[in-house]
């Protein structure tokens, strides 16, 4: 090969790669456009949104948005103000729900890996099929017993209602995780006179830090933005941060104040953004968890 | 997929271990039942919960139910009802229409980021964090972001004409023929990143060695991605389409935030028509019925994946 062809080649690689990374670049620019967009409209007055274009760098940041989606601004009929109330409620539904789930999880993935019995293969592949359950299928039925349980319309009765139907997911996590340990730990360990309780305790759980950290994660991101069990299942003392966004975005009273609209969006989203930065690597493990498995 | 292979073949070797444990002699006696127990609430919620609750839900498509359950059977009535509904048939129209677009356009986007990706690519992991940060938020955020930048009197179609297109027109949002395609648009944001990862993963798992052979053989590029790469990645497409089926067919979060299920009813889709049968409009019937026909959708869809699932992890 001559010395012009090699220098050609190169050239081609080196525009190739070129186009390649200004192509990925624009499409995270796509993708960054919306987040950009609602951050920066956060920041601005009404005034200067009125006059002003969609995409305009704040002439005076103003936190004044801000402070209207998060304690100021009338949702609905409820005497306390802004999404403060509905966030408070989030917090509350959240936190129990992704605990007993991810421990009802943890107990029944260890039983159904180490501790088979008969038919419990067969209950598995049952439990798997509730993760693609589409919740239309039960809401009625699940009004009406919350309702018979007198915890309809309350924060209980969504955790009740977000662990039931997490357990089929963090099941499947756990499970999946374990079958992949090595079972002479376990073998010996019976073998050593070491019961179900302490097998758990010494050697199960000190290795289930990962799945522990995805199953959390999972559970957290789900429960945090559901909105279908929020809206049926709440009365407005109860309501989690989604069905407060969406009441005060679509509430038709007064003038669209756009900024509030898009800090009242960001209040909601931090939580799980918030995660996803901090444990990326967990949350894409999750996804992909019910997706490849192996 | 190589390693799950070989972590496969230890895992059965675990389970057939297992399997002896339990049942021998030696494990009898307290550790014999205790994990019943322990399973036993889950057991418990699976079948009131889950299945009973489905059961439960067809009995009462076979009912007058409205305003409150009652037992009262009426046959098919309820579905021939639904059936006759132009909201409901307006629904089903939407949802494939938007179940076609949302599954192929993710399916396509997901596969050429995940292979431009694969391509060595120097700042990988942040532009990874970047095109799947959206799976993070609320379809709630999501549809309230979209909302606004598609509403024609204060996103883009006033952007375009103050920057001088007066004659840029984008108002989808508003327009009942094409509203459906907004809600496309807002759930491609927000899903495609997730099927890149899927993919991406999937194509990490090939064993290079094919593809060097490949290599080696003068096939090009473009050649090895067509020829040997994407056709041993079929389940990774099946699995990714079992998702996005399953994230079509429950959609409801999106669609509420975005346009309300309007104009109109321009939007609307089986979810929302359940949901306000059930909830709002005190047709429990109608509702149930539309509930059971959702499930059967995603029954059809699901039942070839779950017999693959099972079929696999018994060879």
């Amino acid at each position: 090969m001559s010395q012009t062809k090699v220098n050609d080649a190169r050239y081609k690689a080196i525009t190739g790669r070129a186009i390649l990374y200004a192509v990925l670049v624009i499409v995270a620019l796509y993708y960054l456009a919306p987040l950009f967009l609602m951050i920066v409209t956060s920041f601005r007055s009404m005034e200067e949104i009125r006059v002003g274009q969609l995409i305009e760098w704040p002439k005076t940041f103003t936190f004044d948005a801000w402070a209207a989606a998060w304690n100021q601004v009338q949702i609905g009929a409820r005497e306390d103000l802004g999404l403060k109330p509905y966030f408070m409620n989030s917090i509350r539904m959240v936190i129990p729900s992704v605990l007993l789930s991810t421990a009802f999880g943890a107990l029944n993935g260890y039983v159904l890996s180490f501790w088979k019995f008969r038919g419990s293969e067969l209950f598995f592949a049952f439990l798997l099929a509730g993760c693609f359950l589409p919740f239309q299928a039960i809401l009625l039925p699940h009004s009406i017993v919350l309702g018979k349980m007198g915890i309809s319309g309350s924060t209980l009765g969504l955790v009740f209602t977000h662990v039931v139907y997490g357990v089929a997911f963090t099941t499947l996590f756990f499970r999946n995780y374990y079958v992949n340990l090595p079972g002479e730990l376990i073998k010996a360990a019976k073998l050593d006179g070491a019961g179900f309780w302490m097998i758990f305790y010494r050697i199960i759980l000190p290795l289930s830090t990962p799945i522990l950290v995805v199953s959390i994660i999972w559970q957290f991101t789900q429960i945090w933005n559901d909105f279908l069990f929020g809206v049926v299942f709440s009365d407005p003392n109860s309501q989690p941060v989604t069905v407060g966004l969406n009441n005060m975005v679509n509430s038709t009273t007064g003038e669209k104040r756009y900024n509030v609209d898009m800090a009242g969006a960001i209040i909601a989203a931090l939580p799980t953004v918030l995660v996803y930065v901090v444990a990326g690597k967990y949350f894409v493990r999750g996804l992909t968890a019910g997706s490849v498995k192996g | 997929m190589t390693t799950h292979n070989a972590q496969a073949s230890v895992l059965n070797e675990n389970k057939l271990d297992g399997n002896r444990m339990s049942t021998s002699k030696r494990s009898k006696g307290i550790d014999y039942w205790l994990p019943k127990l322990v399973l036993s609430p889950t057991v418990a919620i699976t079948i009131v919960f889950i299945y009973g609750f489905i059961l439960w839900t067809t009995i009462l498509s076979f009912t007058k139910s409205r305003i409150l359950p009652q037992y009262e059977f009426v046959g098919f009535e309820q579905y021939v009802k639904l059936f006759l509904n132009d909201r409901w048939m307006g629904a089903l129209a939407n949802l494939a229409i938007f179940g076609i677009l949302f599954i192929g356009i993710c399916m396509v986007v997901g596969l050429v980021f995940a292979i431009l990706l694969d391509q060595n690519i120097r700042a990988e992991g942040a532009l990874r964090t970047i095109y799947l940060y959206p799976m993070a938020l609320s379809f709630i955020v999501t549809g309230t972001v979209w909302k606004w930048i598609m509403n024609p009197t204060v996103g883009i179609e006033k952007f375009m004409h103050d920057i001088g297109f007066s004659g840029f027109s984008f108002d989808w949002i508003v327009d009942p023929d094409m509203a459906i395609y907004t809600v496309v648009i807002a759930g491609i944001w927000q899903s495609s990143g997730f099927v890149m990862a899927i993919f991406l993963a999937g194509l990490r798992g090939i064993d290079t060695s094919i593809i060097k052979a490949a290599q080696l053989d003068g096939a090009s590029l473009f050649a090895v991605y067509t020829r040997v790469i994407i056709p041993s990645m079929r389940p990774v497409f099946f699995s990714a389409f079992i998702m996005l089926a399953h994230i079509a067919i429950k959609s409801f979060d999106l669609i509420m935030a975005l346009t309300g299920g309007g104009p109109g009813n321009a939007t609307d889709v089986p979810a929302i028509f359940m949901y306000q049968f059930s909830f709002t409009r005190g047709q429990l019937g109608i509702g149930a019925s539309s509930a059971v026909i959702m499930l059967m959708g995603v029954t059809a869809i699901l039942i070839p994946y779950l017999y693959s699932e099972l079929r696999g992890e018994k060879q």
